[in-house]
């Protein structure tokens, strides 16, 4: 069952001061129900313009993208959202935060309750539904943010650089949160982040992204998020198969910075 | 974001060694310098800051010192050293005997210093009470002593200054104060709102605001009694004149401040436009409308005397102006220490509402 359909997108940025940024061309692919997509490329890409799009934050200059079988003509709740930094309502405390979007759309209560309940264990904050968002780190936070997007159950998740803001060990840790959620929930996600590790490990589908103008280079389907949770994750990350792909990429994605520079003459 | 603003210093130890890096890989790395012999036990680190600006909290001891210190100025000022005693007795006696017996005030003892000086050298007496024979560096004429200050107090406490209490007035001044400040807010946050969500509204009130803003209400005065008449109406106008503009700007503030990642995730939360508004927008604002608040509350009370000027006849600011005709100089300093005092708590209740009401200010994003 296809999922998102993106077909020859093309997103053009118009300068204030005159000329214009080719920011995605001719991207075009398609993503079945209940994957992992994560995209990677060097800064400029268009990874986050393509996944705004998805969201229906921003309009394709051209070019159709759909979810299911209808068009995304707006941000809706159909598509949930997790920012690098939480982005998170501080004058509401964690329940009312996770519960925000089913209070938007005047779901009964004692199911939104029931919801945000079970949420809070699945993200490991049974006990800081009180809190309030300050209180948490960062980590914490960014654990409300997921369980806020999982609220609205969501038909695709998409989350830009969610664990960019994290500490290393923190990171370790939440990416195991994130395949987790994916394996219980089954639902389809797009992550884009800066790791390269983070994009092996969690993705089982990668495109890597060129910039100038912004296009999807190379796709790779991946074995390492399906058996993430099953082995010790840094034992994964330290296995053969796992560091030959990283370097291949990291090497792919060296030459794109070198050209670019190259290109710019720096 | 921590708010250490001390600006620490390197070690000398460590740049040296950075520079004396001539042997094979790796060699350039030495303990830390605080394990070295000789560099002395952590205490003896050197670190530099500029002042404690790191120190919010001013300590309270010091705060009392100051306190003290100033009360004590007050009473060494205007205290008349070496005063004749005998004078003074016998002076409060004759009062006591007046009908009705009247307080012997330190105004009225100087008075009666340089009455008995002038009468004594009349009829060829020795002076029983010389001007010049005690010290002081401001006359009671000039500035109340605090003695004086206390029993006009008691005074304004109890029967009022023209039969209207201390309270009343006060009363009646922080009710001027709060109408001017509600209806510079009920006027003043709908429009920064609006400024701050449409750029054909903030173009449109932009000027109006820039150029109005910038004028001390005490201008305005003239012209606001020809408009309101005297008294109450061009009181309230001119402290709505200065509570609004503050409350626009800080409104408008307040939406701006909301982060573009937030408008988002809300509505990928499913929010309507209208549910942005009030349940983003609004409470996101709160924090920059409590520093207007403050700020305008601090302003308009700052332009109640002025305000008052124009014809009321109570408030604080009547006050000490029609006491000031009537050389009351105690009611004026009365009136002084208590609109200093109001201010203070005002702005201390401000702010513990606001610890209160928004306990996330300062903390978000």
């Amino acid at each position: 069952m296809k999922d998102l359909k993106v077909d020859s997108v093309d997103m053009v940025y118009r300068l204030p001061k005159g000329g214009s940024v080719q920011a995605l061309q001719d991207v075009s692919f398609e993503l079945d129900r209940g994957r992992l997509l994560t995209l990677l490329g060097p800064s400029g890409c268009g990874k986050t313009t393509l996944l705004n799009i998805l969201a229906g934050f921003l309009a394709p200059t051209a070019g159709t993208v759909l979810l299911g079988d209808a068009p995304i003509t707006g941000p809706g709740p159909d598509r949930g959202m997790v920012f690098q930094q939480g982005a998170l309502f501080e004058w509401l405390d964690v329940r009312k935060n996770i519960s925000f979007g089913p209070r938007m759309q005047r779901a009964p209560r004692a199911e939104t309750e029931r919801t945000v309940d079970e949420l809070l264990t699945t993200v490991g904050l049974q006990d800081f539904g009180e809190k309030r968002i300050y209180e948490l780190s960062g980590g914490m936070q960014q654990r409300v943010a997921l369980a806020r997007c999982l609220a609205n159950d969501p038909a695709v998740i998409l989350m830009d650089e969610p664990l960019g803001a994290l500490d290393a060990l923190t990171r370790e840790k939440m990416q195991g949160l994130v395949l987790k959620l994916w394996k219980e929930t089954g639902k389809t996600i797009v992550l884009v982040t800066h790791s390269v590790e983070e994009a092996l490990f969690l993705g089982d589908k990668l495109f890597v992204m060129a910039p100038r103008p912004g296009r999807i280079e190379y796709t790779y389907e991946l074995p390492f998020a399906e058996i993430g949770l099953d082995v010790e994750p840094r034992d994964l990350k330290a296995s053969p198969e796992f560091i030959e792909r990283r370097e291949e990429i990291l090497s792919l994605i060296w030459e794109m910075e070198e050209q670019i520079m190259g290109h710019d003459g720096g | 974001m921590s708010d250490n603003v001390g600006v620490g210093v390197h070690d000398q130890e460590t740049l040296e060694t950075a520079a004396d890096d001539e042997g094979g890989f790796l060699s350039g790395l030495r303990p830390a310098s605080g394990l070295l012999p000789g560099s002395g036990s952590p205490e003896d680190r050197k670190t530099v800051s500029f002042g404690d600006a790191a120190a919010v909290r001013s300590l309270p001891l010091w705060s009392l010192i100051a306190l003290i210190v100033l009360a004590a100025l007050w009473w060494a000022g205007t205290r008349a050293w070496g005063f004749p005693d005998d004078f003074r007795a016998a002076t409060a006696a004759a009062y006591e005997q007046k009908d009705p017996p009247e307080a012997l005030t330190d105004a009225k003892l100087l008075t009666e210093c340089r009455l008995a000086g002038i009468a004594a050298t009349e009829a060829g007496e020795p002076a029983p009470c010389n001007e010049d024979a005690y010290s002081q560096f401001l006359s009671p004429a000039a500035f109340p002593t605090p003695a004086d200050t206390w029993r006009g107090f008691n005074t304004l406490r109890t029967e009022g200054f023209k039969n209207i209490t201390l309270w009343e007035h006060a009363r009646t001044s922080l009710t001027r104060v709060g109408v001017g400040m509600l209806v510079g807010s009920l006027v003043g946050i709908p429009i920064g709102f609006a400024m701050g969500l449409s750029s054909r509204i903030r173009g449109f009130f932009d000027t109006p605001v820039e150029l109005l803003r910038p004028i001390p209400p005490l201008a305005l005065i003239p012209l606001f009694i020809l408009w309101f008449g005297i008294g109450n109406p061009s009181a309230f106008a001119l402290l709505i004149f200065a509570s609004v503009w503050i409350m626009i700007i800080s409104a408008r503030a307040g939406v701006r401040d909301i982060s573009l990642s937030k408008v988002r995730a809300a509505y990928s939360l499913g929010a309507s436009k209208r549910q942005i508004l009030f349940r983003l927008i609004v409470p996101n604002a709160l924090p920059e409308l409590f520093t207007g608040f403050r700020v305008a509350l601090g302003v308009s009370w700052g332009t109640l005397v002025a305000a008052e000027l124009v014809g009321t006849d109570t408030g604080l600011g009547s006050m000490i102006f029609q006491a000031r005709n009537f050389f009351r100089l105690d009611v004026v300093v009365v009136g002084i220490i208590v609109i200093s005092i109001i201010g203070v708590l005002l702005d201390l209740i401000v702010r513990m509402l606001e610890s209160v009401l928004i306990p996330w200010r300062g903390k978000g994003r």
